[in-house]
């Protein structure tokens, strides 16, 4: 094969791996959006704080150190302790779903039948509020995450490509555990949706919360539940892109282009919210790598909402999205 | 008492038909235009000019235009930073184009340039809505931004793909650039604040505005009444985009002169405006103002608080700023939907029966 081709093979399997972590991401805001219609903006800042959580528990880090040390003039940064990680992923996970309750009870049970609009922007306000609090609490400097994950060049298929074509194909084993762990998470989802009396319970709210309402299932506790597992897809997704790129701001921009992703794969399903986010992956990989050079490069930046635009305009309800259907 | 509808008589069509029909009302709405024209530019120093009256004069445009999209027509929009940025890239190379002419047409035609920008981004809202559209319009922002950092043509070719705002006057005084003073930006502003406001004032209360509303309430409804959801829609867009084109030239030219558009007219810019109309009341002008001068004097204010008065680190400040930010929005969600210009109404409702509540 040219060398043109096996870069661009190259470049494709990269843009797999990428759309994986954006399929990780949408997969926070098909749940919560399947569940209670809300289109949660916060899910990106959700994976910023898991993980900003998840340094400082780990870490030892003093919760809103900055502050104390402003209004009482003290000085401490750390507890001086180290917590293994597996227990620092149960406590913040703890930690998401007190946030979860707390989001419950303060926000959204007060704008139960409001518009879908207003939630949406209730969920920005919430994102500007969450990002404020964690960089108070954990302080905003970026952060080294490292919970065991392997990382770097994967040296197996660097050998077999190499042997096979003459070129050895550079992918990370983040990427690869990341896919790993993305298709395990999804089995779950869906297994927990089907074949659970939870997730029974949370199809039949969202299908109708009013008649689930009148057969005796718990709204308030399906959606602190659907928070909750949105919490923890969250935090999944903090872990790995915390452990590609570091926990810094830019991760909650993450969500921002999980929208896109969302757009083609339409809003109310999960096998939608995967293939959207590996079409978006793969697409921005390849239209940087084929026309990029063209136009002055960094098309990354746009390149997906201006494909989910455009596809919007063919097919309003995404690839798998149900049909929408207005009534007056 | 004084705040009241009776014994102001109404002897012609024109008289019942006026922006302000109670008498207190029209008053206070000369006296205030009265202070803004003859009062404060005499009193006005660089500090007031460049930290609270240009950012809260050019914001409450852009909140005015995004309030006619958001607030009267319903069509959510985040592309706000990236018409803002149109707005200023449109003034730039005019004003560098043609220089004879006055910086007043180019900010006029740097809006309207603006507008048919906006009328091309707005075209897919005729297929999806709601924020499927608000997403769309990310599509925009991202555009935008990257498309005047990358084409060269755009910043003429300067060599830190900065652009920044030369010198012109109207009428013999300089408006724009270093020499500019505090008074001479201030009217400059003033003066577009006070046309878009009245144009979006008579606009939303005419037949065009009701068009909005109904498109906004029920669009299919909208066009089984005769409401044309096409023209309503982009007139909309287009409208609203020409304010915040205007907005982002006066941004541009008068307020900050030197700009690096990822900086200035970035996502955040959107959101900033975005909170702006949802604190200040959407579907409202004067909850444009009222909007726009709470996020103007909100972050003034706790730097003054904050960091002169207790010493706390300025970055920690921000990040307060960040948390009372997001949680007054869903604050104003839950509690009053309708705004700060809710409460204004709520009060001018008390203010007529006052002081007899029965």
């Amino acid at each position: 094969m040219p060398d043109q081709l096996l870069f661009g093979t190259e470049v494709f399997l990269n843009g797999l791996m990428a759309g994986v972590l954006y399929a990780l991401v949408a997969l926070g805001f098909v749940l919560i959006y399947k569940a209670s219609g809300i289109f949660n903006y916060a899910q990106g800042v959700m994976a910023l704080f898991a993980a900003l959580t998840l340094v400082g528990i780990m870490d030892g880090q003093v919760p809103f150190a900055h502050l104390i040390n402003a209004v009482f003039g003290t000085e401490v940064h750390h507890f001086g302790w180290n917590i293994p990680s597996f227990l620092a992923i149960i406590l913040t996970m703890g930690v998401m779903v007190a946030l979860a309750w707390i989001v419950q009870q303060l926000i959204f049970r007060h704008l139960v039948n409001q518009e879908p609009i207003i939630l949406f922007m209730a969920t920005i306000g919430l994102a500007y509020f969450m990002e404020g609090f964690g960089d108070i609490m954990w302080g905003s400097d970026i952060k080294k995450l490292d919970v065991g994950i392997p990382q770097g060049m994967n040296a197996l298929i660097d050998e077999v490509t190499y042997g096979a074509f003459g070129y050895g194909f550079f992918i990370d084993n983040l990427d690869i555990v990341a896919a790993v762990i993305a298709t395990i998470l999804v089995i779950l989802l869906v297994l927990f949706s089907q074949y659970t009396k939870q997730g029974r319970a949370m199809r039949a709210v969202a299908d109708d919360h009013q008649a689930a309402l009148s057969v005796g299932i718990s709204l308030n506790f399906i959606w602190v539940m659907v928070w909750s597992v949105a919490g923890f897809v969250a935090l999944v997704a903090g872990i790995m892109w915390g452990a590609k790129s570091g926990v810094q701001f830019s991760l909650s921009l993450i969500a921002l282009k999980a929208l896109p992703v969302l757009m083609l794969g339409g809003f109310t399903s999960i096998p939608g919210a995967i293939v959207g986010g590996l079409i978006i992956g793969v697409g921005e990989k390849m239209f940087e790598f084929l026309i990029g050079p063209m136009v002055g490069g960094a098309t990354e930046n746009w390149f997906a909402y201006v494909l989910a635009l455009l596809f919007l305009v063919f097919r309003p309800q995404g690839l798998f999205g149900e049909k929408i259907i207005e009534r007056v | 008492m004084f705040y009241r509808e009776a014994g102001d008589f109404k002897t012609s069509y024109t008289d019942d038909n006026q922006t302000f029909p109670i008498k207190f009302d029209r008053y206070r709405y000369y006296f205030v235009l009265f202070v803004a024209f003859c009062v404060i530019p005499f009193i006005v120093n660089d500090y007031w000019a460049n930290a609270v009256l240009l950012p809260f004069l050019i914001y409450s445009i852009a909140a005015i235009g995004l309030n006619i999209l958001v607030g009267y027509c319903g069509q959510v929009s985040l592309g706000t930073g990236g018409f803002m940025a149109v707005g200023a890239y449109a003034v730039y190379k005019l004003m560098t184009a043609f220089p004879e002419v006055n910086v007043f047409f180019h900010v006029l035609l740097a809006g309207g340039i603006t507008a048919i920008v906006g009328v091309l981004f707005g075209l897919p809202s005729l297929r999806i809505k709601g924020f499927y559209l608000a997403v769309a319009t990310l599509a925009a922002q991202f555009f935008l931004v990257w498309l005047f950092n990358k084409v060269p043509w755009f910043y003429n070719y300067s060599a830190s793909g900065q652009i920044s705002s030369p010198e012109r006057t109207v009428f013999g005084y300089a408006v724009t650039g270093p020499h500019a003073s505090a008074w001479t930006t201030y009217l400059f502003c003033l003066v577009f604040v006070t046309i878009c406001a009245i144009i979006a004032r008579n606009l939303t209360r005419g037949s065009v505005g009701r068009k909005w509303m109904a498109i906004r309430d029920m669009d299919i409804a909208a066009e089984i009444i005769g409401v044309d959801p096409l023209r309503s829609k982009l007139s909309a867009f287009a409208v609203s985009s020409f304010f915040i084109g205007v907005s982002g030239a006066l941004f541009f030219s008068v307020y900050l002169g030197a700009v690096e558009v990822g900086e200035a007219f970035g996502i955040n810019k959107s959101f900033l405006v975005l909170f702006m109309i949802i604190i200040g009341g959407l579907g409202s002008i004067f909850g444009s103002f009222a909007g726009a001068a709470f996020l103007v004097l909100l972050p003034v204010l706790l730097k003054n608080v904050l960091v002169s008065g207790l010493g706390w680190p300025t970055d920690l400040a921000a990040h307060l700023e960040f948390m009372i930010v997001g949680g007054l929005i869903i604050t104003f969600l839950i509690a009053e939907p309708h705004g700060l210009a809710q409460l204004w109404r709520v009060a001018k409702e008390k203010l007529r029966l006052w002081p007899f509540p029965h």
